[in-house]
C-alpha cells in the first residue's frame, strides 16, 4: 500500500454543452442526412474547463484553489474524484477519497435522512460493521431528532445543511476533496462544526479546498493554485498567490456582491 | 488553528487501498480495459445494488398499506380481466387460456419493464454519479435486481392461478433456469445500452416505448403462437418470442425444447452484448459530462 499522492499531468477536461437540437437523436440524424444541414450539426459547445494542468500533491500537503466562478476549480475537484475523466493528460490518485463538492451529496430527497446516511456510507466504501457507528454519529451531531426518520425531501434548507455537513464530516478518507459550501451556514453551527471539521481535515493526508475566502486559504493550505479559465495561472506559497491574486483581478461591489 | 492532534472519537474510515488511474484519450484497448474494470468494481458492490434496488421498490410504495403486494394485486387484476376477455375473444377455453395468459403477462412485465426502465438508469442516478466515482455497472445492477424483485412478487399471481386451475409444471419447468439466467446476462447489456444512449440524446425513450408497445402485440404474449397457422414458423425472426419462449414452454411443461429458439435468443444476445459493450467502453468515460 503506497503512500496517498496525487499525479496530473497535462490535463485538459472538455465540457460538452448540449443544448436544443443536439439532445434530439431525430434532430442529429435529420442533420446528418441532410447535407443542407449538414455544418450545423455539431450544435454543441464545448468548453475547456481545465487546461493542460500538472501539479503533484504528496501526504501531508494542502492545497487550496482560488479564482473566479467558472475558473474550473469545481471541475478540478471532479476530475480528482474521478467523476470526469480527463480528454488529455494523466490523473493518478492513490488513496481513498472523499469528495465533498456540494450539500447535498449525492442524497436522494425521496429517503430518509438514516437511508441516506447508510447509502452514503456504502458509495464510500465502509465496511458493514461500520455503518450503525457511521450513522451513529452523524445522528447525534445533526441534531435532527425523529426528522432522521423522515424524507430529506421535508427538512428546512438549515437541517439539509446539517445533515450534510454531519455526514460529510464523519468519514474520515486519506483525501478529502471540498468545496467551500462546507464553511458556508448559520453562524451558531459553524461555531459548533468548526472543531470538527478541522479535525477531519487534519487526519486527511491531503487536502484539496476550493474557496473564495483569502483567510481560510492562508489559515488552512500550505499551497495554492490559482485557476483562471481553466488555465493554472499562478502557483505557490498561499500568501503570494493570494496576493497576486487580489491585486490583478479587479474588485467592484459588483462581484463582491456576486460571491 | 490546526495544531492540535486529531482526535479519534469519531472516525471512520473507508476500507482498502485504492488506486485511480486515467489518462486521457485512450486507444479502443485502454477503453475496453477501463470498462472491464467498471464491470469488475460494479459486481463487486452487489450489495449496494441490492439496497438500492430494494429502497427504489419500497420508495415507490411507501405510505400506501399494501406496500409491493401492490404490484401483484394489480397485476392479478389485469390477468383476470383480460382472461376473461380474451377467452371469450378467440373462444378458447379459459381453464387452458388462463394460466397460460397469466405467465405469459407476468414475464412480459419483466422484459418490458426492463427494457423501459434502462432509458432512465443513468440519468435516475444523476446525483450519485456527480458526488462520487461510482462503476456504472452497479445501476444497471440495481436495474436488474430491482426488476427482480417486482418479478418475484408477480410470481405469485402465477402460482394462484396455475393453483386455481390445477395446472402443475412438471420436472421440466426446471428447464426455464437457462432462460431466466440468459435473461439476467441480456438485461445487463440492455442498461448498458439503451442507459448510455439515452444519457446523450434524451429523445429516446418515447421511441422506446412504442417499440415496445408493438412489441407486445407482435409476440404471442396475449395470443399463442398456433393462433397464427402456417405463419408460426417464422415466429422465431421475433427475439423477444425467442427470449420469453424459452422461459415459458418448459415452465408449462410443454416441452421439447426446439434447438431454434436457442438459436435466435443466443444469436439476439450475442449481438446485442456486442453493441452494448462496443458503445459503452468507448463513451463510458464521457457519460458523467452527459448527465
Amino acid at each position: 500500500m503506497g503512500t496517498p499522492c496525487i499525479q496530473i499531468e497535462g490535463v485538459s477536461v472538455l465540457f460538452p454543452l448540449y443544448h436544443g437540437n443536439a439532445r434530439s437523436l431525430k434532430k442529429t440524424v435529420m442533420a446528418a442526412a441532410s447535407g443542407r444541414l449538414g455544418k450545423d450539426r455539431q450544435h454543441r459547445v464545448v468548453v475547456q474547463a481545465l487546461r493542460d494542468v500538472s501539479f503533484t500533491l504528496g501526504g501531508g500537503d494542502r492545497l487550496g484553489l482560488i479564482g473566479s466562478n467558472g475558473a474550473g476549480k469545481t471541475t478540478l475537484l471532479r476530475t480528482l474524484a474521478g467523476i470526469y475523466e480527463p480528454v488529455i493528460g494523466r490523473v493518478r490518485v492513490q488513496g481513498t477519497v472523499s469528495a465533498l463538492l456540494d450539500s447535498t451529496l449525492g442524497m436522494n430527497m425521496e429517503l430518509t435522512g438514516r437511508e441516506n446516511i447508510m447509502l452514503r456510507g456504502l458509495y464510500n466504501g465502509l465496511p458493514r460493521p461500520a455503518l450503525p457507528r457511521l450513522e451513529d454519529d452523524v445522528a447525534e451531531f445533526a441534531g435532527l431528532g425523529d426528522f432522521l426518520d423522515l424524507p430529506v425531501r421535508i427538512y428546512s434548507a438549515g437541517m439539509v445543511v446539517r445533515l450534510g455537513f454531519a455526514l460529510a464530516t464523519a468519514i474520515r478518507p486519506e483525501i478529502l476533496l471540498m468545496d467551500e459550501w462546507i464553511l458556508a451556514g448559520d453562524a451558531e453551527f459553524l461555531e459548533r462544526a468548526r472543531h470538527r471539521l478541522e479535525t477531519m481535515v487534519r487526519s486527511a493526508e491531503i487536502l484539496v479546498l476550493s474557496t473564495h475566502d483569502m483567510s481560510t486559504l492562508k489559515a488552512w493550505c500550505s499551497r495554492a493554485l490559482w485557476l483562471d479559465q481553466g488555465h493554472l495561472r499562478l502557483d505557490g506559497s498561499p500568501d503570494s498567490v493570494a496576493d497576486a491574486y487580489l491585486g490583478l483581478t479587479p474588485q467592484p461591489a459588483v462581484v463582491a456582491l456576486a460571491d | 488553528m490546526l495544531t492540535a492532534a486529531p482526535s479519534m472519537d469519531t472516525v471512520v474510515t473507508p476500507e482498502a487501498d485504492a488506486l485511480l488511474e486515467l489518462r486521457g484519450d485512450p486507444s479502443f484497448a485502454t477503453r475496453n480495459r477501463l470498462a472491464m474494470r467498471d464491470v469488475a468494481q460494479g459486481t463487486r458492490l452487489l450489495r449496494l445494488a441490492w439496497t438500492l434496488a430494494w429502497l427504489d421498490i419500497r420508495l415507490r410504495y411507501r405510505g400506501s398499506m399494501l406496500g409491493p403486494l401492490w404490484l401483484t394485486l394489480s397485476t392479478g387484476i389485469m390477468v383476470g380481466a383480460l382472461g376473461y376477455l380474451y377467452a371469450g375473444i378467440f373462444h378458447t377455453d379459459i381453464h387452458d387460456y388462463l394460466p397460460y395468459l397469466a405467465l405469459s403477462l407476468v414475464l412480459w412485465g419483466f422484459l418490458g419493464s426492463v427494457v423501459s426502465e434502462s432509458c432512465s438508469a443513468f440519468t435516475e442516478s444523476e446525483g450519485i454519479v456527480r458526488a462520487v466515482r461510482m462503476p456504472f455497472f452497479l445501476f444497471a445492477a440495481r436495474l436488474l435486481i430491482r426488476n427482480v424483485i417486482v418479478l418475484a412478487h408477480n410470481v405469485l399471481v402465477i402460482v394462484v392461478v396455475f393453483t386455481v386451475f390445477r395446472v402443475w409444471p412438471s420436472w421440466f419447468a426446471l428447464l426455464a433456469i437457462p432462460g431466466l439466467l440468459l435473461w439476467a446476462i441480456d438485461s445487463l447489456a440492455v442498461v448498458l445500452l439503451l442507459g448510455t444512449f439515452c444519457a446523450r440524446f434524451r429523445d429516446i425513450l418515447p421511441i422506446v416505448s412504442s417499440v415496445m408497445q408493438i412489441a407486445f402485440f407482435m409476440t404471442p404474449v396475449i395470443w399463442k403462437p398456433e393462433q397464427l397457422g402456417s405463419a408460426q414458423a417464422l415466429l422465431w425472426l421475433n427475439p423477444f418470442f425467442d427470449l420469453l419462449e424459452i422461459v415459458r414452454a418448459p415452465l408449462l411443461g410443454a416441452v421439447p425444447i426446439v434447438h431454434h429458439l436457442w438459436l435466435g435468443a443466443g444469436v439476439f444476445s450475442v449481438a446485442i452484448w456486442a453493441l452494448a459493450w462496443f458503445l459503452f467502453a468507448r463513451v463510458r468515460g464521457r457519460i458523467a459530462f452527459w448527465l
